[in-house]
């Protein structure tokens, strides 16, 4: 019996007694007992239609014939809705037009939907859309990213980030190096699919049960779909099985799918995508293509970068511009970049329109300069981690984002000291070295990467929350928000804070489902924003009310208002415990004294200008800093993560062990998108890779046998985000760089120093074979009896 | 003859007489039940979401937990069995399950909706091994996706699971459980016609033969981890079903003094503990092969005669010159496993005729057997090539060698001219060079979703390197996934 595990999690606020505190997730209960009640478990409503839609297999055509005919006969078939049956909109793009509901005479993806079908079972719905006749006119695909720049396709201009002369500088250096690098996209494989039912009410209104991030904007396109003002559709959500990106916009689709059937028939209707058909018909992380010329000293300073970032958008904007926004503001990660040129190409191809993925565009800039970096490294014959922390922004100077915006807390040098020291960097570095004499068969590489990721939405207006707080008479209290829990645990931690404002017990305090008819017009829960904006709101909604509960108690009590605390379930003033809190509200309630309000945050001191893209975008950093060691076998590719140490910064963390599973889970899902995870597409367009039997996940067995990750307890947001806490969401995606670097670092081990190493990502066995192989031709012309293709890129 | 589905759901008795054979237990329990605690996540078995724990009594007169994938489990096969799904595990008093307390005390969920087949993967431990280590915790859930936590807080409730021991009310009751699974099981034949539909479960071999040739167009299902696949993701309509897994003796294992004698309906599990004391690496391989809830279900006999050209199991079979039983009324007859295989999905099989026996050759401890399975994913992955090497060496020469190969051609096949290239010579880095150059003339891989053409062709020469070095020079490293030590 090997013993059991503890997991050290750090103190933060002492004083506090639920805020701050390492509590379990609000429905942990539920989850284990399979009592959480996901969208498609909620009891079926009487007359409930089961919807199948029907994909094209085509990535561009004519569609010269579409007869439904067939399918409107089937058994058990109630509605078929086609392109010309929708009644008012047609497409429900997010930011632009571009998504259509249904394909109109013309497809432009493969696995576009065509039509969908509504019936008495998921099997009638599905044998009756096959009955279809669909006949194509082939026309001629841009499939990838290169072919897009070749013929000019893209879904919105280019546009351009230049700090300094990059040019002058990069001529002027002492060396120069170019090369490109193409990054692979990622499905968001949420274990729960995409699900959505339409239930009609009266008067033609419609309430939806959505697994979406965005239940405002669900609520928006679906009403437009229905030709419905938006307060005749209530969106609701009480829990997703995991978004990551994928259900911000592409919930939209499904949900209007099933609405349109729903209002056609006038019958409940519900659509839940089958695995392959999800993985088909929504998007997913943006592949892209970086092309780099840097010019730097003999020290591996960089003096002057040139990128061009291009990215695979699919067959509309959807949130391209947004991602690539990001990927460009990520694209100094934790570097200074005096002369720097970011030029952003967003590509329109004949695939499913990409979307949104935890990150957003950021670990894609991020992969660029970190590899630039380590070519540097490689090109001057330098430990990497040299290179890397020669370039780190200053804290006093040298902190000039190429954006315009100066990193005013930046504790990257802490992360670094404090990660080479508890890695044991520097012995372990000469030990990999060794083994790597040693050894004919297996390698080593160990790389140290760090995060800093931008807090705040780019798009400005969507920095705000809202939140309304039910106080009962009872002194329990209901909480709604207009955050999205997805297992990220911001019901949790929205919860503890009302419950800390308040001093009552966690179990006090009931978050109920999100719905659009409690709170209004609210952001999707994304950017990692979800505590920051809904916290805060939820905070100035209990505040309000104590603002009031202390006014009636000071008249009541005869105290001073300012003395009066709300602690340990009770009304304090001083030592003295007046009454209790349940006490309080009911007397409230008998003075005429109003027990609930609403909370409202904007987040401050953020702003953009949208031509030059200059400005202030990001209220805060969160940073990070991963160490990676990897074994790797140098005949097959094959690899194994030995250990990982990883710091990261949540500032004040409002639920520790929330934001420990936030910081594992992200470094795995960010390795995984660089080692397992390879999305493939044929020579038609077609992807092949849409289910777990041919897309690899992480499973148990890659998790680094020694996996040690911390909270950096020590680090305060400057920012007055709430409590001094930071976002977590996102930013532990990218430590998952680190893991790529080692294996990059394991196979540049296999040349003399000064070689470049090329390895395109994701870095499965195969690609990490053929760079092996490049390297071993290159430098030793013995070994080149074995062909080696270049990687196709994207 | 029974012709009702007979089984317990927890400890309540189910009796479904019109049950559509092609019903999956998943949506059994979510659509007819009203059980929505188990999820599906994928319908092919892949992720695991959908883990019931099946009872059934073992050959010890004890009752023995298995997990299984419920997505492409049909509900006939339930017969005879304990479901238990993550709904009962709770004690009557509302007490967690030592799965469940673990899972919630170590963070273990978070957006919850993998949890409750993480949680019936770790029921199932804690009925089968106490003293599982990491390494088999980690083996244990290889077929449950978790894309939230990074499993590292699920492998710790496990090992907290373990440490809690003690008993829960499955445990207690397991007296009970098996004398009202004798009672709901009356040893005859299952048949059942339900949606148009037909299905048999025959108990001996002759009726399954006879079956065989009554109707020679049924769909053999044996664990069903493919044929499910069938219905869930191609849509068929499977209207004859005849299940091998209720036949005595096809799911017996003789140990004979030179062979293994396998019966067709033996599940992978099973298989694979008799197989790994003989050949390590055939062990090892079958583990990577298929998560625990596939092996569970999934039999090398259906691996077989399904002639996929994904099943691992065929290229260490050929390289060990394993021999098949196959039957036809009471007619047998034998063929050496690589003739068996004749195209894509094609096999030797004639109308009528099936699998009845695996034999596996295990004599000689002279000879060496090296697998290698080469995917992107270390579990539960997919080969994108396979190759066994089976080899026996006189001095430094080579007296004997069979080579198996997967994912280079539609088929499992044996690499014969390779053999050739190899054989008498002696065993050196000049007979696998030469051997790597026939290899590349024998075989022309596709490139696919798994892998590129040129990747399949450059990694099975390699492969040909590492047993040589591996067979010559044992004490270099070599091997990815038993290395673990970190530098320091």
């Amino acid at each position: 019996m090997s013993s059991v595990p503890e997991r050290i999690l750090p103190e933060f606020v002492p004083g506090a007694r639920t805020a701050h505190r390492a509590l379990a997730h609000e429905s942990a209960v539920g989850h284990v007992t399979g009592g959480a009640t996901y969208t498609d478990d909620i009891p079926e409503p009487r007359n409930l239609l089961h919807a199948w839609v029907r994909l094209s297999d085509r990535a561009h055509a004519g569609i010269t014939r579409l007869d439904v005919e067939a399918c409107r006969q089937a058994p058990g078939v109630v509605a078929v809705m086609t392109h010309d049956d929708l009644k008012a909109a047609t497409d429900v793009g997010p930011v632009a037009p571009g998504d259509l509901v249904f394909a109109d005479g013309e497809v432009t993806y493969w696995g576009q939907a065509l039509f969908a079908v509504a019936a008495d079972s998921i099997d009638s719905a599905r044998r009756a859309a096959m009955l279809a006749e669909v006949k194509y006119e082939e026309r001629e695909a841009i499939l990838d990213i290169r072919q897009a720049l070749e013929r000019d396709a893209a879904v919105s201009p280019v546009r351009t980030i230049v700090q300094g002369d990059p040019e002058g500088a990069i001529r002027g250096s002492a060396h120069r190096i170019r090369g490109q690098l193409a990054i692979g996209g990622q499905d968001h494989f949420y274990l729960e699919g995409q699900v959505a039912m339409a239930v009609p009410q009266e008067g033609g209104d419609m309430l939806v049960y959505s697994s979406t991030q965005h239940p405002s904007e669900v609520q928006h396109l679906v009403a437009g779909v229905l030709g419905l003002p938006d307060h005749a559709v209530v969106v609701e959500a009480r829990r997703l099985g995991g978004g990551f990106g994928g259900k911000e916009t592409q919930a939209a689709h499904i949900a209007a799918i099933a609405a349109v059937l729903a209002q056609q028939a006038g019958r409940p209707v519900k659509l839940r995508l089958d695995r392959d058909d999800d993985m088909i018909l929504t998007g997913k992380r943006h592949d892209f293509l970086v092309k780099y010329e840097a010019g730097f000293d003999p020290d591996g300073r960089l003096e002057g970068v040139d990128f061009m970032l291009a990215s695979r958008c699919g067959i509309s904007p959807d949130l391209s511009d947004a991602i690539n926004d990001r990927a460009m503001y990520h694209a100094d990660n934790a570097y200074y970049l005096p002369n720097v040129r970011i030029v952003s190409h967003r590509c329109r191809t004949n695939t499913v329109s990409n979307t949104a993925f935890r990150g957003f565009g950021g670990p894609q800039g991020m992969m660029a300069i970190e590899y630039v970096l380590d070519e540097v490294a490689r090109y001057l014959g330098r430990d990497p981690l040299d290179v890397r922390k020669t370039n780190l922004y200053g804290v006093e100077e040298r902190n000039l984002t190429p954006y315009g915006q100066v990193v005013e807390d930046n504790i990257l040098p802490r992360l670094f000291e404090q990660v080479e020291r508890s890695a044991d960097y520097a012995a372990r570095r000469r030990a990999v070295d060794a083994f790597n004499r040693e050894n004919p068969v297996l390698r080593k590489g160990i790389a140290i990467t760090p995060v800093k990721f931008g807090i705040s939405f780019t798009t400005t207006h969507l920095n705000q929350g809202g939140a309304l707080v039910l106080v009962y008479t009872d002194g329990s209290v209901q909480l709604n928000h207009g955050g999205i829990e997805m297992g990220q645990g911001l019901y949790t931690k929205v919860a503890q804070l009302v419950a800390e404002e308040f001093g009552i017990a966690l179990d006090r305090v009931r978050v109920t489902a999100t719905t659009t008819g409690k709170v209004p017009n609210t952001s999707a829960t994304a950017a990692s924003a979800g505590s920051d904006l809904n916290g805060a709101a939820a905070v100035e909604a209990c505040r309000k009310i104590k603002g009031r509960l202390r006014d009636f108690a000071a008249g009541r009590f005869g105290i001073a208002g300012e003395s009066l605390r709300f602690e340990a379930d009770a009304l304090h003033a001083g030592e003295q415990r007046l009454c209790s809190f349940a006490e309080l509200c009911k007397q409230a309630h008998l003075g005429r004294i109003q027990l609930s309000d609403t909370g409202f945050y904007a987040t401050p001191d953020i702003h953009v200008d949208k031509d030059t893209m200059r400005g202030k975008p990001f209220y805060y950093f969160a940073y990070g800093i991963a160490c990676a060691e990897v074994v790797v076998d140098s005949l097959t590719g094959e690899y194994r993560v030995l250990r990982a140490d990883v710091i990261h910064d949540c500032g004040q963390s409002l639920n520790p062990a929330v934001d420990m599973g936030q910081v594992e889970g992200g470094f795995i899902q960010g390795m995984g998108w660089l080692t397992t995870e390879e999305l493939y597409w044929d020579d038609r367009g077609r992807l092949m890779t849409h289910a777990p039997s041919t897309y690899k996940i992480p499973v148990a067995s890659d998790v680094p046998d020694d996996f040690r990750v911390e909270l950096a307890s020590w680090s305060r947001n400057r920012a007055a985000a709430v409590r001094r806490s930071k976002a977590v969401g996102e930013p532990p995606l990218m430590l998952g760089i680190s893991v790529f670097h080692a294996l990059k670092d394991a196979i540049a081990s296999l040349a003399p120093k000064g070689c470049s190493v090329h390895l395109d990502a994701p870095a499965t066995p195969e690609r990490v074979l053929l760079a092996m192989e490049r390297l071993r031709r290159a430098t030793d012309p013995a070994a080149a009896g074995e062909p080696v293709e270049e990687d196709a890129e994207s | 003859m029974a012709n009702a589905v007979r089984f317990l759901l927890g400890f309540e008795e189910q009796t479904v007489s019109d049950a559509d054979p092609n019903m999956t237990v998943l949506s059994w329990l979510r659509t007819v039940a009203g059980r929505c605690g188990t999820k599906e996540g994928c319908a092919e078995g892949d992720c695991g979401a959908c883990t019931v724990v099946l009872g059934e009594p073992d050959d010890q007169g004890g009752l023995r937990y298995r997990a299984v994938n419920a997505c492409i489990l049909f509900l006939p096969v339930l017969h005879g069995r304990q479901l238990v799904t993550v709904e009962h595990l709770r004690e009557s008093d509302g007490r967690l399950h030592p799965a469940q307390e673990a899972m919630v005390a170590c963070h273990g969920s978070q957006c919850g909706f993998c949890t409750p087949g993480f949680v019936m993967s770790l029921f199932a431990l804690f009925h089968n091994e106490r003293d599982a280590d990491r390494r088999r915790i980690e083996d244990v859930i290889a077929g449950n996706l978790c894309r939230c936590t990074g499993y590292r807080p699920i492998l710790d409730a496990a090992q907290r699971m373990l440490a809690m021991g003690g008993e829960d009310r499955f445990s207690r009751r397991e007296e009970e459980t098996l004398s009202r699974l004798r009672e709901l099981d009356d040893g005859e034949m299952l048949t059942l016609a339900g949606a148009g539909r037909r299905y048999f479960a025959p108990r001996t071999v002759d009726a399954l033969a006879e079956l065989r040739r009554q109707y020679p167009e049924a769909t053999m299902l044996a664990g069903g981890t493919d044929v499910g696949l069938w219905v869930t993701k191609q849509h068929r309509d499977l209207d004859t079903l005849v299940y091998t897994g209720s036949v005595a003796g096809l799911d017996s294992i003789e140990e004979h003094a030179d062979t293994l004698d396998i019966g067709a309906a033996v599940t992978h599990s099973t298989a694979m503990e008799r197989i790994a004391a003989h050949y390590p690496d055939f062990g090892e391989l079958l583990r990577r092969f298929a998560s625990v809830q596939i092996r569970n279900s999934g039999t090398l006999g259906g691996n077989i005669a399904n002639a996929s050209p994904i099943g691992d199991s065929m290229p260490v079979l050929i390289a060990l010159g394993a021999e098949l039983v196959l039957r036809r009324g009471h007619e047998r007859r034998s063929l050496p496993i690589e003739d068996f295989f004749l195209d894509y999905r094609k096999t030797a099989l004639t109308q009528g005729e099936f699998l009845e026996r695996i034999r596996i050759p295990v004599a000689g401890a002279d000879r060496t057997l090296r697998c290698y399975k080469i995917s992107k994913r270390f579990d539960q992955d997919i080969s994108a090539v396979c190759l066994a090497v089976c080899l026996r060496l006189d001095g430094d020469r080579v007296a004997a060698i069979r080579i198996g190969v997967g994912g280079m051609a539609a088929i499992p096949a044996r690499a014969r001219a390779v053999e050739q290239a190899l054989a008498g010579r002696s065993w050196n880095d000049d007979a696998v060079e030469a051997a790597c150059a026939v290899l590349e003339r024998e075989f022309q891989p596709l490139t696919d979703m798994r892998a590129g053409a040129d990747y399949r062709r450059l990694v099975t020469r390699q492969l040909l390197r590492k047993c040589l070095l591996e067979t010559t020079r044992p004490a270099v490293a070599t091997r990815v996934l038993e290395y673990r030590e970190v530098s320091a």
